[in-house]
């Protein structure tokens, strides 16, 4: 490209005017923009000044996404949930491996661009961290973020697991693997190998670039529809066996106790929800047509149907489901809904193509009882529109 | 047939069927071969130097031994901070307690806490978890010999074993753990006509399909 000195100038003009205008901006944007030159082209893309999503940690160990944010149904990849058990590690790429052995022909080592070579595959699909649910207690001042941001869709691209597992020639009697992260808490999880020749990828790509540090940088397990902690990031060795492996986070973790007195292990399954995302907690409503939206997803395939209530509950209304409706991956439903000024609970409640429809609160209790443990909690929840218009959580205390 | 043949042959047949499917007629399908020849062959050094998984038959123990005694000692000093002084004070998680008569009140009490001897169902995962994430400081930094002790200390105050029992790759499986029947496999993914879902005596759950009326 050949660069002129006038846009040599131009730029330099625009770069000082950019650092003046930048700050200014941000406070004070001019009353007419269309009378003030706008600052030049520059190597990163930034969100509108005004804008200012942000994930809630709880804790150093998750934040959330903020649903209550977000159109549409991918996760900005900065705003895509957090959870780790042993902190974000800093991984150089140059140095990253993946030792794949135990039940092989061929126990090989691949470097991050040996999975680069491989035949690639992109897919669009959640993500949803298995103790999801952050509305068990009283409080009503809770945003969507607050009661499930514990779950994202991203465009994840990787190479098959199936294709591993073929140029590695796993032994017929290998039924699980074991997968461990490179993290400081060396995560392991057992997974079946029939996983890996249905969907399974190991990722390195998210929304088209390479995947965040939060997510596995620079590769990690990903296994469309199971709970979150089973795709094991930051993945550094995977190991072929005919058992599983028992390991702390498929046992006294990531377990849920049952009511007929089991504790249900190897829960990979991520059931139907669905989460009203707008209104919400903490808007106010004026009176008039509203577009109720919100997100449904399902570990099983697609969602079929959401129903919306604005009664709380007594009678259901289908939502229009935004189309392109994608296998394991969130789903954007919209109801249209005129609100003349009365106090209203508005709920929704996912159907997937199972036939699966998302349970109740009290469903929950009677299969899980008020346990403590709270993985695989997926209940129609709802909003409670006051006469005023506020908006706050329909708080249904769990015990 | 080997499962590396097979799963080429299904491949290739996949891969057929979908070049099939999405060639214009006439075409060629492209053949994919059987392997790539990506990645190369791990060394045995490599091998054991990332291989430290033990498993519930105690595959991966290493040798060495470990005593309570022993392990007291490393306790106080590596762990007391994080698990209180004698694995029931916390602040982070609670490791010692049994509930009386071995009960599994989990599903009705929430605060009924789950300790290695109330809830752990497999004794080789105390060492194996020790020896890949503790302490949370410094992780990875104990010797197989620490973790055998710290193992047998742990072990020792859920009186699951006799406090100068000897604890090593023989005897480590071989501990019986109070939950260990209670842990069942889900079987949700195992019912006929569906792939997932709510299931088996729990099946409570499928009333969620009955709401109210869909307009």
């Amino acid at each position: 490209m050949k660069v002129s000195r006038r846009d040599l100038l131009a730029g330099a003009a625009g770069v000082v005017a950019a650092g003046a205008a930048g700050a200014a901006q941000s406070q004070d944007p001019p009353a007419d923009p269309s009378k003030v030159r706008g600052r030049p082209s520059r190597a990163l893309g930034q969100r509108a000044a005004t804008e200012k999503p942000q994930r809630q940690p709880r804790g150093a160990t998750s934040s959330g996404t903020p649903h209550q944010d977000l159109y549409g149904t991918i996760t900005p990849s900065d705003l895509h949930f957090e959870r780790h058990h042993g902190g974000v590690p800093e991984i150089d790429p140059k140095n990253y491996s993946l030792l794949v052995h135990g039940m092989v022909e061929r126990p090989t080592i691949f470097t991050l661009a040996d999975l680069k070579r491989f035949p690639a595959v992109s897919r669009v699909h959640f993500l949803e961290c298995s103790g999801n649910f952050g509305g068990r207690g009283t409080a009503t001042e809770l945003t969507p973020q607050q009661i499930a941001g514990l779950t994202s869709t991203s465009e994840w691209t990787g190479v098959a697991l199936a294709t591993i597992f073929r140029e590695v020639g796993v032994r017929p009697q290998a039924k699980w693997f074991l997968a461990e992260g490179g993290d400081a808490a060396l995560l392991t999880r057992s997974i079946p190998v029939s996983k890996a020749f249905d969907d399974a990828l190991v990722a390195y790509g998210q929304n088209g670039e390479a995947i965040r540090p939060e997510q596995g940088y620079p590769a990690r397990l990903f296994l469309p529809g199971w709970e979150g902690n089973s795709n094991v990031k930051w993945l550094r060795r995977i190991e072929l066996s005919d058992r599983p492996f028992m390991t702390r986070e498929e046992t006294s973790k990531y377990t849920e106790p049952m009511a007929d007195g089991t504790a249900r292990m190897f829960s990979f399954l991520m059931d139907a929800r669905s989460l009203i995302t707008y209104p919400s907690y903490p808007v106010t409503l004026t009176r008039g047509w509203v577009e109720i939206n919100g997100i449904a997803w399902t570990g099983s395939g697609k969602i079929t149907r959401v129903d919306v209530s604005t009664d709380g509950g007594a009678t259901w209304t289908a939502a229009k489901l935004q189309e392109p409706v994608l296998s394991k991956a969130h789903t954007r439903f919209r109801h249209l809904w005129n609100w003349s000024g009365g106090e209203a609970v508005i709920m929704s409640r996912a159907v997937d193509e199972t036939g699966y429809t998302q349970p109740t609160r009290e469903t929950l209790i009677k299969s899980r009882g008020v346990s403590g443990v709270g993985y695989h909690i997926n209940p129609v929840t709802g909003w409670r529109v006051r006469q005023d218009g506020t908006v706050i959580y329909n708080a249904e205390p769990w015990a | 047939m080997s499962a590396r043949v097979l799963g080429a042959a299904i491949g290739a047949v996949g891969c057929v069927a979908i070049a099939m499917a999405q060639s214009p007629a006439g075409s060629q399908a492209a053949k994919e071969p059987a392997t790539l020849g990506i990645g190369r062959p791990a060394t045995q050094a490599e091998i054991a130097a990332r291989d430290i998984d033990v498993g519930p038959d105690g595959v991966g123990l290493p040798p060495g031994k470990g005593t309570a005694a022993e392990g007291a000692t490393i306790y106080a000093g590596r762990c007391a901070g994080c698990h209180g002084k004698t694995g029931k004070e916390g602040p982070n998680d609670v490791l010692v307690g049994r509930i009386p008569n071995d009960e599994f009140p989990f599903v009705r009490d929430p605060r009924a806490p789950k300790t290695i001897g109330s809830y752990w169902p497999y004794a080789t995962t105390v060492f194996d978890y020790i020896r890949r994430a503790m302490p949370p400081d410094k992780p990875g930094s104990l010797t197989d010999a620490e973790v055998y002790n710290l193992t047998a200390f742990l072990l020792a105050s859920n009186d699951l074993i006799p406090q100068d029992a000897v604890i090593d790759a023989t005897s480590l499986p071989k501990v019986k753990m109070p939950a260990h029947d209670h842990f069942k496999p889900d079987t949700r993914t195992e019912r006929p006509g569906r792939s997932g879902g709510s299931g088996r005596s729990s099946g409570s759950e499928k009333s969620g399909r009955s709401g109210g009326p869909v307009k």
